[in-house]
């Protein structure tokens, strides 16, 4: 394998007493899809705060594309070209949908300090484009506020695309949602990641999701990774289906 | 607090003073400020515990400013010295030095007060009760306990521990009306050097900062480099080292822990760009006012000036706490900066030039005072913006040489061109109409977002590349220049300048003239500050109370519109709206 996009190395974070990391590993290919999974706990949103700069590790590296970016803040390592979705959406409720997006795109042009032109139109056609890449053009002008749930992950996933990441981190991007939706949502991520050439790493607990989307699969639980592989090979690796069902059962059975 | 100092003055006075008169005098004072704090709460406070949290702060001074002239009323405006504690006039020495045999009571009864406190806090069911209702109230009640006594108890033993402190002060300072403001500053310094809801950290603090003092007290009079610093007078500036080396290191206190979300209430109201309405509505509105000095006489001239020059004030608060979502509460500081920079500037340049300069100061200390606030939020940042200004207010009114002390600077006069009150009525409408404009502008461009971006959200703006720090350090330094700008013309309006100008009352007329206007529209301020001038000058001119007065209005207000005035009328002129178009579709 060439050089990796991501490279992670033994990237460790306690709170307390709890070991929400112990030194995971892995790499992530440009243009690769990763799923990374895991039962509550595991440590999953922990690791995506550590590679987004909201939290430092106790102990490790990562390294995007030879720039390190522990000790970076959030926003320059989303200046290098990392786009986010959170589990818990995070939209800016008080601007209508475009808005959003255009802010997003402001912010990765640098033009967040003009004082005086008004915003309405700057940007505005790119904005409408990436709402209707995914889907809710129809929108763009209604609050953010008042977005139905699956709408949301939605104008999330517009505005994390904004800046044409060369890697996603997208935590969830499918919960709350009804089973058809989630499919619907995910394959349209996986266009719109390999359009853009962007790596995406999620994570997931609809097994569907993943082993329909993802490349490779992670395997995470407290904290350590335990498995890691081609989606067929970690459906039978036996600690993982120890871990996910205390009995034999296939993961792909588990439904969330 | 203040209560509880004339309480006991009064009811020492009645027992007399002998032992038993001054003690039971000292703790009767301390149950009435408590039995005072439950009525209050339980009449008052109680129905605005919906309202945000802010509001609550305003109505609390209302309540203040009523209380104030309610002990001006019974006991006069003079300082009232109390009667020393019987058996304990003299002093012992220690290590040589005489200490006063009260200063070692009370050194002996502040960590008893505490203890009973904290053991209060974290032995009892009823502290445990506390701590659970503070974190969540509905779930509290769910619980089945009643949460609404739970408060009144805790404003009881709050308003007590208050009075108690008051009245113990009482031999050792004289009650006076200025007692709240003086106090209040260094209780915040205190509690957010310490840690928001910590008690060993605000002891901790308390402690750090009297002996800092007591320090720099001591030292004295040093010739440093040839030229003699007085120690002394820097106590202020120790306090505030002391502080800026806490909260950088610490940003939530010594003991504190971070804290939920912001204090503005959290409304999400979509913000629309104001429209071509908006605009033909302002330059009419412009027009008018242009045209005013042809209508009315002088006196209404010089309060249409004030008016003015508290719209800018207003805006400019605004501007950092709807868009920003920081509350200021001491936003005075950059007003009186700006007010002394102007003063001071005209001596050695025409007046033209010292209006640029003088905001340029108060921009200056924005940037200061900022770098520090922008890492705080909610009310440890309203904490600490009133910390400085109380901190600038001190230093303006001990440097007697450079800014005449509690005189202040006379002889303030605009240019020649600008001295009759017409034309000065003109410039003002014109440089805070077009500020106004101009920060109203920056609302609505990629900056303004980017301030609301932050509001909304600081994680999602963060992962989209925003500097979450130095957006809002901006925005708090636009506000203070733009507060700045607001002094000086106040300061060439007047042509003198005193330290209440950029005193904590000032901070509050601001706060209150953006809540009563409405927080989440952009015409409230303008709107709170002309209501709010007009109020003061006519209560001031018709009652010797109106500052009681005062305090009834802005609860009248708070009560009545909760979400400010305009913000009423905008929700009122929606629902005739939705009603005019269901009426339409019935008839269709
Ligand atoms: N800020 C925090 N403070 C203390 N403990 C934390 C914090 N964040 C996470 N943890 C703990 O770290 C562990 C890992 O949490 P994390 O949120 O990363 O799990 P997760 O894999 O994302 O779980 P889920 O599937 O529920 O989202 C958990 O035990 C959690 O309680
Ligand atoms: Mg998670």
């Amino acid at each position: 394998m060439t050089q990796p996009l991501l490279a992670i190395r033994g990237i460790a974070k306690a709170f307390g007493g709890v070991q929400a990391l112990a030194g995971v590993s892995f790499d992530v290919g440009a243009g690769e899809r990763v799923a990374v999974i895991g039962p509550n706990g595991a440590g999953k949103t922990t690791l995506f705060n550590v590679l987004d700069g909201q939290l430092a590790p106790d102990r490790g590296s990562a390294v995007l594309a030879g720039r390190a970016l522990i000790g970076l803040s959030s926003q320059a390592i989303a200046r290098l070209g990392v786009g986010r979705t959170f589990q818990v959406t995070a939209t800016f409720a008080s601007m209508t949908v475009r808005e959003n997006v255009q802010v997003a795109l402001l912010a990765q042009r640098g033009q967040t300090y003009a004082l005086l032109s008004p915003l309405r139109a700057r940007l505005a056609d790119e904005a409408q484009s990436l709402l209707k890449q995914v889907g809710i053009d129809s929108l763009s002008e209604r609050a953010a506020a008042t977005l139905a749930y699956g709408d949301l992950k939605r104008l999330e996933l517009a505005v994390a695309l904004a800046g044409t990441p060369r890697l996603l981190l997208m935590d969830e991007p499918t919960a709350g949602l009804a089973p058809p939706e989630r499919a619907r949502l995910m394959r349209q991520v996986s266009d719109l990641a390999r359009l853009a050439g962007s790596a995406v790493l999620f994570t997931e607990h609809d097994m569907d999701v993943v082993f329909a989307h993802a490349d490779r699969i992670v395997v995470l639980n407290r904290g350590r990774v335990i498995a890691i592989g081609a989606p067929s090979a970690v459906r039978a690796n036996p600690e993982v289906r120890n871990v996910y069902l205390g009995s034999g059962r296939d993961p792909e059975a588990r439904d969330a | 607090m203040m209560l509880g100092a004339y309480l006991a003055y009064s009811l020492i006075g009645r027992f007399g003073a002998g032992p038993l008169g001054y003690w039971g005098g000292v703790l009767l004072a301390a149950l009435a400020v408590g039995a005072l704090g439950v009525l209050l709460e339980r009449t008052l406070l109680r129905r605005l515990y919906g309202a945000p949290e802010l509001l609550q702060l305003i109505a609390t001074f209302g309540v203040v400013l009523l209380i104030k002239d309610a002990a001006l009323a019974v006991w006069g405006a003079e300082d009232l010295l109390g009667p020393r504690a019987p058996g304990l006039g003299g002093a012992i020495a220690i290590f040589g030095q005489p200490v006063p045999q009260y200063d070692l009571l009370l050194i002996v009864l502040a960590p008893i007060v505490l203890a009973a406190m904290w053991v209060a806090l974290s032995r009892t069911r009823w502290g445990l009760l506390v701590r659970a209702a503070t974190e969540d109230r509905e779930m509290t009640a769910a619980l089945g306990v009643n949460p609404s006594w739970l408060f009144s108890g805790v404003f009881f033993v709050g308003a007590l521990l208050a009075g108690l402190a008051g009245a113990l002060q009482l031999p050792r300072e004289p009650a006076n009306l200025n007692m709240d403001l003086t106090i209040i500053a260094d209780v915040f310094v205190v509690t957010v050097v310490g840690g928001l809801g910590s008690i060993r950290g605000a002891f901790v603090a308390a402690l750090i900062i009297g002996i800092v003092r007591a320090l720099c007290i001591g030292i004295g009079d040093v010739a440093l480099f040839g030229s003699v610093v007085s120690f002394a007078k820097l106590t202020l500036v120790a306090e505030f080292v002391v502080m800026a080396v806490v909260l950088v290191a610490r940003p939530w206190g010594l003991y504190g822990q971070p804290p939920g979300p912001s204090a503005i209430a959290e409304q999400r109201d979509l913000q629309v760009p104001p429209g071509r309405r908006f605009a033909i509505a302002a330059a009419l509105l412009m027009a008018a006012l242009a045209a005013a000095p042809l209508l009315v006489d002088e006196y209404a001239l010089v309060l249409g000036a004030d008016m003015l020059i508290f719209a800018l004030f207003a805006v400019s608060l605004h501007f950092i706490m709807g868009p920003g979502g920081m509350a200021s509460f001491g936003h005075a500081a950059y007003f009186g900066l700006g007010a002394y920079a102007a003063a001071l500037a005209t001596r050695s340049m025409p007046m033209e030039l010292a209006l640029i300069v003088a905001p340029l100061a108060a921009g200056i200390g924005a940037l200061v005072f900022g770098w520090f606030c922008v890492r705080l939020s909610g009310v440890y940042l309203a904490m600490l913006t009133l910390a400085f200004a109380q901190i600038t207010w001190a230093t303006v009114y001990q440097w007697d040489a450079l800014t005449g002390g509690s005189n202040g600077l006379v002889g303030v006069w605009p240019a020649v061109w600008l001295s009759s009150r017409v034309a000065y009525y003109w410039l003002t409408l014109a440089i805070a109409g077009g500020a106004i404009a101009l920060l109203w502008r920056v609302v609505f461009a990629p900056f303004g977002y980017a301030l609301r971006a932050v509001r909304d959200s600081p994680q999602r703006a963060a992962a989209i590349g925003i500097d979450v720090r130095a957006v809002r350090w901006a925005g708090f330094v636009l506000a203070g220049l733009a507060a700045g700008l607001a002094g000086s013309l106040y300061a060439f309006s007047k042509g003198s300048i005193s330290p209440d100008s950029l005193s904590i009352p000032r901070s509050i007329d601001a706060l209150v003239m953006v809540l009563l206007g409405g927080l989440q529209t952009l015409f409230g301020p303008v709107v709170g500050a002309a209501l709010l001038a007009w109020l003061q000058d006519t209560l001031a001119r018709h009652t010797e109370y109106w500052r009681a007065m005062l305090g009834a209005a802005i609860l009248v207000l708070v009560l009545l519109f909760p979400q400010g005035i305009v913000g009423a009328l905008g929700a009122a002129a929606r629902a005739l709206r939705q009603r005019g178009i269901g009426k339409r579709a019935a008839a269709a």
